[in-house]
């Protein structure tokens, strides 16, 4: 894999960039590989990444449906950040930042990771107090932040709405200095060419139709592409779960939502750190590279798998958009569309092994995929490579249900939608 | 720099009108009638941008929502508006408008310096470089500032948005959008045959693309057929025209979004800027027309470089010349109407044509007026500085020099139409492409939606009429209305084939630019292709090519052509990238409407809101409700107020609004069994007259919420539960009666708004409550501890229990809310009497602490009934919601976290909520456990606090441990104790 | 928008709803064994495709819903009220 460096760009200038090679083969599926990942977003592409260079399994391929990153991996609002509270969840997220610090490096790939720092609003007294309980719990894991009060708020984040009239009166906020954004196609494609570099096959438009079964192991995968025989078949087709599950005789803890997301059109710089609103619904907010007002809100609230989201959700997130930062009013919205989301019962992921022998499962990322994607891929990859979680990845068993382990941040139960 | 100019006659402007306006403070003027941009060219001025990466000059290319580049800032300051569209702008008196994203101005901007750099900036550039140096994201960060601020087009207003907006909801049978040939004649037989329609048309002008049509439609001029058509249109009483109006988005049931946008001459008198309509249509039409492609030349961004239809429209809508010596390159018959017109105008006219042959009309139409026509030619480049100058043109099939450089001052091009089906594309229907008329065709809907006219590839005017009238006959029938059958007319309408859009030439790929706005040019797609991005979707991501604000409306097709060259597939093949909403930029501010600063998710207040604020309350903002926070006395702060509050209430008596907490009425012969379904403790078995503390769980066993339930007869019971959770338990408690247990004869109502609530605490509760109420004696055995009894104040019966959560003798009064402020005020004042006040949030919280009862930071969402010292509640000798997930193995471990009490070690020391428990020098992991709620308690002269550790008091009581709360640079040494700091033997509260 | 025809109130808004889900989990006796419990709180079928679910007329006439709904195409086939004996109260059931 030639290296991609300023240099290699000026030398490529030169010769008028007709020599670009592919970033990744285009093959044909061999007859069987050691580990078949179905599902090429981030999380699946990152497993075959680190089986093939933390694990030494090259002899894998990715199944993609459709193109890489065609799922929620090229479809959410591209938030890094490791503000995480209850055990598990705190460590997971933490070695996940601290892959992405040197992913663009790793991957020879540029990322765009930037640190830039997000905030969690406090809208009243007791919500400074869990915003320091979360915040104390983070400092003990080594992770920056800081609690700021309305004074510090209104210096490092002028446009949000301070006057009386506000409606959800900002009381100051919990801050991740080392929490931001990341460019969401490039984290596909880096994890793509990187893989394909160590040898993966990376195969677009085939669909994983069910799955070869020998003696009630699962030995492969029927696709549209004909029979593929695997030692390993993992699943990482967040939204779709379920499916793959039903295909496999599984019933699992999983519901499909929508989520939007929403740009608007490019502005000059207007905010400088990512903003998520913690008062009464969701609302997050941060602005790209490019210019636009990168935000969302709430699940459309009832299962789907449309990938388009409906009106409510859109005054919804315009409201209080222009509530908490009011000269949003007239800065336009450029494109809304949905990702279909795996909203599991406690609002946590899977990575585990399933009942079925030869089936390894990575799922029910909820909002909280993009993020997670380095330490999910790690996580599942040592998964199929050894045959037993990461002490990172052992809290977020398909059996913490039964054991009545939830992880739930939110606190709100087995209610999906509600995460 | 160019010569444009208003011609001396015609167009539809009103020349009696003059409006003032400028661009980058140049003051010019122009006619009702003229949108920005004609009247920018109508003053010469046709260089009016610079392009998003490479800062190119660029000029006005089109006459409406396909403009790519006249992007301009409109106004200033709170109401300056970015990246406004100069083509689809409005003009108005004292309108200013100001280049964008140059520096220090248009004709002179630094950024202009990345041409140089273009072949290092080429497709995903930046993916490939800007990592270092070092390992960390740090270099990005420093890069990344400077990218950002190169990015961006116009610069937003940072002062909140002083317009308002409004939200209309509406319904009707039929939505027309486009006010095209096809639409209006879909009105009209729409509106004929009875329904009620709604026409929306996104121009301040009906007609669509009649508005710059001189030639004939239905044997009529096109202008006199549109202005009958405009007059029957007024006169119909069940069409509801919206001018200026957007359809952005289409969404399920046939919802359609619409924006509405002021007539800026109404400014003054229309108090919205925007409307947003949310249309509930029966069916949908779409006619929305389609748009002309541009050709790809090396150069093809000058300013100077038009549609060919934009031409047109300046010429015959807004009559102006936007140049004098035209180049007009064509791939199809469209651009001969546009060439006749120009010619006859006055201007020289060179019509290249990469066909070699047409058909006889247009050959003669080219003779009749002095065109200069050369066929099989095709333009492969422009030059010019600011401006086109000439164009070089050679052989169209790429073979070949280039054979003649022609001088001219616009270039206008057409290389065919797309339909405009951005609307279809978001309800997920896939087009089909269609080879022969190089377009993408809609397909066919599940639901009631239709394009018709030139949305559904029909090019000539007559045939959209024709299928405006056969579509809306066929809508009316299937509403059930009578209308005359037509056939639909077949897509297409030219007597030539188009010849598909070719490169120019492979010299210059970099100067070829397919999408205007993003600057992507032909280079850009050839790069991402041999790299592997292939994929439309990849390949507009790797590229950004459709990505700009004008969302790829002039470059898809282009883009896919160029595509289809490369793989040699045809552009069917490859397939398109789906259109999502909106269709045109919205408004933030007109999706919000009115729901923005308190108008957001209204404030609840409770029904003695205004009384208490007599009282001098301070009032916080708890969730959706106002509450009094506290009371302050001669300049208290909040925490003087606090324990102050607390010490007359111990003392003396106190009165707090408790009106927030949720409250149900649960009546009918199964009401005990539903309580004790719900609730872990027992009900049935309590007598009419008393009141039980009762916790209801989750189904996964964890606890939901907390409250009284008060036995008001045998079959009826009055349920309080918390303030956050009153509408949650509602709704389960409902879903419960009517979804799982229908068997149960149980009503729910909730009488959250109908009673006003006071708690009233303290020594002095009963002296004061005998005071005001009537008709009840307060005797201790009279009325003793969870009793519920009935009384009267000023003749107004009321309902009181004895129930505390303070730890004091303590009653909850309750009486219908009308009544409540004149309770408040009597309670208050005999309070003062006595030694006492009112209290507040802060107090009632401080108080239930020092009692140990368990508030809202303890039910948290994850905490069990073990978990808060509740177990013995629970009863065993009936199920009840909960019980058997409560049971899972994890949930019943010792070592889970469990409620404690903490108290400093130091007495003088704080602590705060939201320190980690943990074992001295225990500096790192989640620790023990956490601090959930802490106050001063003035009874015991010391910080107090209640929090979670593992294994609960068994293991822990009378050990220290450290509060750490290195976020608020605190730690402090915390003994753990009982959660009950006063009177655990609750000899208060049965006094 | 989905646009749900409430037996008792019409046609409205889904805004005006409150999701319920999967309408087809039965809910075991409050006293039935853990597996049972788990069955029905947790797991989900999910289907892409018809779904029978369950909606609360939240800002309307608060009655549940059982709607059959497509996931993927959000075409509505049937709304009735949850509570069968409560169907004499409205004029007839919609489907």
């Amino acid at each position: 894999m030639p290296r991609y460096s300023a240099l290699s760009l000026i030398n490529h200038a030169i010769t008028g960039n007709r020599d670009w090679p592919r970033a990744w083969p285009n093959p044909d599926p061999k007859p069987s590989y050691d580990v078949i990942v179905v599902g090429g977003g981030g999380h699946g592409l990152a497993t075959a990444y680190y089986l093939a260079r933390e694990f030494g399994i090259r002899n894998v391929a990715v199944l993609e449906k459709g193109y890489i990153g065609s799922g929620n991996a090229g479809r959410n609002t591209t938030i890094v950040r490791s503000n995480y509270m209850l055990p598990g969840a705190t460590e997971f997220y933490d070695f996940s930042l601290q892959l992405w610090n040197s992913l663009s490096h790793e991957l020879n790939y540029n990322v765009m990771f930037s640190p830039r720092g997000q905030i969690l609003l406090a809208h009243s007294p007791d919500a400074l107090d869990g915003a320091a309980r979360r915040g104390n719990i983070m400092r003990r894991h080594g992770i920056a932040a800081r609690l700021l009060n309305r004074q510090d708020m209104q210096d490092l984040v002028p446009h949000l709405d301070y006057r009386p009239t506000a409606r959800f009166p900002i009381w100051g906020g919990l801050m991740q200095p080392t929490a931001g954004t990341a460019r969401h196609d490039a984290v596909v494609w880096g994890y793509a060419r990187a893989a394909a570099a160590l040898g993966v096959d990376i195969i677009q438009n085939c669909e994983v139709t069910g799955f070869l079964r020998e003696g009630g192991r699962i030995v492969g995968v029927e696709t549209g592409r004909g029979q593929i025989r695997a030692g390993k078949t993992g699943i990482a087709v967040a939204g779709h779960t379920s499916r793959l599950g039903e295909m496999a005789g599984l019933s699992l803890p999983i519901e499909s939502h929508l989520l939007q997301a929403f740009v608007s059109e490019p502005i000059k710089p207007l905010l400088d750190y990512v903003i998520g609103f913690g008062g009464h619904g969701h609302f997050y907010i941060s602005q790209s590279d490019k210019g636009g007002m990168v935000f969302g809100g709430d699940l459309d609230m009832y299962n789907s798998y449309a990938q388009r989201g409906n009106l409510p959700v859109v005054r919804d997130v315009a409201a209080l958009g222009v509530s908490l930062m009011p000269c949003l009013g007239r800065v336009r919205l450029l494109r809304h569309w949905a990702g279909v989301m795996d909203m599991t019962m406690d609002g946590s992921h899977i990575i585990d092994r399933t009942p079925v022998d030869g089936l390894y499962l990575n799922a029910g990322w909820c909002y909280g995929g993009f993020k997670a994607t380095p330490a999910s891929g790690w996580c599942f990859a040592h998964l199929l490579a050894r045959d037993e979680p990461d002490k990172l990845a052992a809290p977020f068993s398909l059996d913490r249900f039964r054991r009545g382990a939830m992880i739930d941040e939110a606190g709100v139960g087995p209610i999906p939608k509600l995460h | 720099m160019s010569t444009g100019f208003r011609l001396p006659q015609g167009g539809l402007i009103d020349r009696n009108s003059q409006y003032r306006f400028s661009f980058d403070g140049r003051a010019l003027t122009g006619h009702a009638g003229d949108s920005l941009a004609s009247a920018l060219l109508a003053n010469g001025i046709q260089f009016v941008a610079r392009s998003f990466k490479y800062h190119r000059p660029r000029g006005i290319m089109g006459a409406g929502l396909e403009e790519a580049n006249a992007l301009v800032t409109l106004g200033d300051g709170a109401r300056s508006l970015p990246n406004a569209v100069a083509s689809t702008e409005e003009l108005h008196d004292g309108l200013s408008a100001h280049a964008q994203h140059c520096w220090p101005s248009l004709n002179t901007d630094f950024g202009a310096v990345n041409q140089l750099f273009s072949s290092l900036l080429g497709a995903g550039f930046y993916y490939k470089t800007f990592m270092g140096p070092g390992r960390g994201p740090k270099s990005w960060l420093f890069y990344e500032h400077f990218i950002r601020r190169a990015a961006g087009l116009g610069k937003a207003s940072r002062e909140p948005d002083p317009d308002q907006y409004e939200t209309v909801n509406t319904f009707c049978d039929l939505l027309i959008i486009g006010s095209g040939p096809a639409g209006l004649e879909a009105a009209r037989i729409a509106a004929e045959a009875g329904l009620d329609v709604i026409l929306a048309e996104r121009d301040f002008e009906l007609g669509g693309a009649l508005l710059a049509d001189t030639g004939t439609i239905e044997r009529q001029p096109a202008a006199q057929w549109l202005a009958s058509q405009v007059d029957r249109l007024s006169k119909s009483v069940n069409i509801r025209v919206l001018k200026r109006t957007t359809a952005f988005g289409l969404y399920d049931g046939t919802v359609a979004g619409l924006v509405e946008r002021r007539d800026p001459a109404q400014a003054t008198t229309i108090p919205w800027r925007e409307r947003f309509w949310i249309v509930r249509a029966k069916r949908i039409i779409i006619a929305a027309g389609a748009m002309e492609r541009p050709l790809l030349f090396a150069g093809n961004d000058r300013p100077g470089v038009m549609l060919a239809s934009a031409v047109g429209s300046y010429l015959n809508r807004w009559a102006v010349a936007p140049g004098r010596r035209v180049v007009l390159a064509t791939t199809n018959d469209s651009a001969y109407a546009t060439a006749r017109d120009l010619a006859i105008a006055g201007l020289s006219v060179t019509l290249i044509d990469s066909r070699d042959r047409i058909s006889e009309p247009l050959h003669r139409l080219a003779n009749n007026t002095g065109i200069d026509l050369r066929l099989g030619q095709s333009v492969r480049a422009t030059l010019g500085s600011r401006h086109v100058r000439t164009v070089d043109i050679g052989p169209a099939n790429g073979q070949g020099a280039v054979g003649s450089r022609l001088a001219c001052d616009i270039v206008a091009v057409s290389g065919g139409w797309s339909p405009t089906q951005h609307l279809l594309s978001q309800r997920g229907v896939k087009p089909s492409w269609n080879e022969s008329l190089q377009a993408f065709l809609p397909g066919r809907a599940n639901e009631p939606i239709d394009c018709v006219g030139s949305a559904a590839g029909l090019w000539r005017s007559d045939d959209c009429a024709r299928s405006g009238r056969a579509i809306a006959a066929a809508a009316a029938a299937a509403l059930g209305r009578k209308a005359p059958v037509e056939d639909i007319p077949a897509p297409g309408g030219w007597e030539t084939p188009i010849r598909p859009v070719r490169l120019a030439s492979d010299l210059n790929l970099k100067k070829i630019f397919v999408d205007l706005q993003h600057d992507v040019t032909a280079a850009d797609i050839l790069l991402a292709n041999q790299e592997g991005y292939e994929a439309p979707e990849l390949l507009k991501r790797y590229t950004t090519l459709g990505m700009a604000a004008d969302q790829g409306r002039t470059s898809a097709v282009p883009a896919l052509a160029l595509l289809s060259e490369m793989a040699n597939r045809s552009v069917g093949e490859i397939g398109t990238t789906t259109f999502r909403p909106p269709f045109a930029p919205v408004s933030i501010g007109a999706l919000a409407g009115m729901e923005r600063d308190k108008h957001l998710l209204p404030i609840r207040r409770s029904p003695l809101h205004d009384v208490v604020a007599d009282s001098g309350a301070h009032m916080l903002e708890t969730g959706l409700w106002m509450r009094p926070w506290y009371y302050p006395q001669n300049a208290e702060t909040v925490d003087e107020a606090y324990l102050r509050e607390m010490r007359q209430t111990r003392d003396a008596v106190g009165i707090c609004d408790v009106s927030t907490l949720g409250k149900i009425a649960v009546q009918g012969p199964d009401a005990a069994e539903f309580l004790d379904r719900v609730y872990v403790n027992g009900f049935k078995a309590m007598k009419a007259g008393m009141a039980r503390y009762g916790v209801m769980l989750r189904e996964d066993g964890i606890v939901m919420d907390d409250g009284t339930s008060w036995r008001l007869s045998e079959t009826e019971y009055f349920m309080t539960t918390t303030t956050g959770n009153a509408a949650k338990v509602m709704a389960w408690l409902e879903d419960l009666l009517e979804t799982r247990w229908p068997e149960l004869r149980v009503s729910l109502t909730s009488v959250t708004d109908q009673w006003a609530g006071i708690s009233v605490a303290g020594p002095h509760a009963r002296n004061l409550l005998a005071a005001n109420i009537g008709e009840l004696d307060f005797a201790n055995e009279a009325f003793p501890f969870m009793a519920v009894r009935n009384g009267v104040f000023n003749g107004v019966p009321c309902r009181l229990a004895r129930i505390s959560f303070s730890g004091e003798l303590a009653y909850e009064v309750y009486i219908g809310a009308s009544h409540g402020p004149a309770l408040w005020r009597a309670l208050r004042n005999t309070a003062k009497e006595l030694g006492g006040c009112a209290y507040g949030l802060e107090a009632l919280g401080a108080l239930r602490i020092e009692k140990g009862h368990v508030g809202g930071p303890e039910l948290d969402g994850r905490t069990t009934l073990e978990d808060l010292g509740l177990g013995r509640m629970a009863s065993t000798k009936k199920s009840f919601i909960g019980d058997v997930l409560r049971q899972r193995p994890d949930l019943r471990r010792d070592d889970r976290a469990r409620l404690v009490g903490l108290v400093p070690v130091t007495k003088g020391e704080m602590f705060k909520g939201g320190a980690i428990l943990a074992e001295q020098g225990q500096e790192d992991g989640h620790g023990l456990g956490w601090v959930t709620s802490v106050t001063e308690s003035p009874s015991l002269g010391h910080w107090i606090g209640l929090g979670f550790i593992q294994g609960g008091l068994d293991k822990w009581q009378g050990k220290t441990v450290l509060a750490a709360d290195p976020i608020r640079g605190r730690s402090t040494l915390v003994k753990i104790v009982a959660p009950h700091f006063l009177d655990p033997e609750g000899t208060r509260l049965h006094a | 928008m989905l646009r749900i025809k409430c037996p008792f109130c019409g046609e409205r808004d889904h805004s005006e709803f409150s999701y319920g889900g999967d309408a087809n989990i039965t809910y075991p006796d409050l006293a039935a064994p853990m597996e049972a419990w788990i069955e029905a709180v947790y797991r989900r079928a999910n289907p892409k495709g018809p779904h029978r679910e369950r909606w609360q007329h939240i800002d309307g006439c608060r009655l549940w819903l059982i709607v059959e709904r497509d996931t993927l195409t959000h075409e509505i086939a049937s709304v009735t009220l949850a509570k069968a004996a409560l169907a004499p109260l409205v004029d007839g059931q919609s489907s």
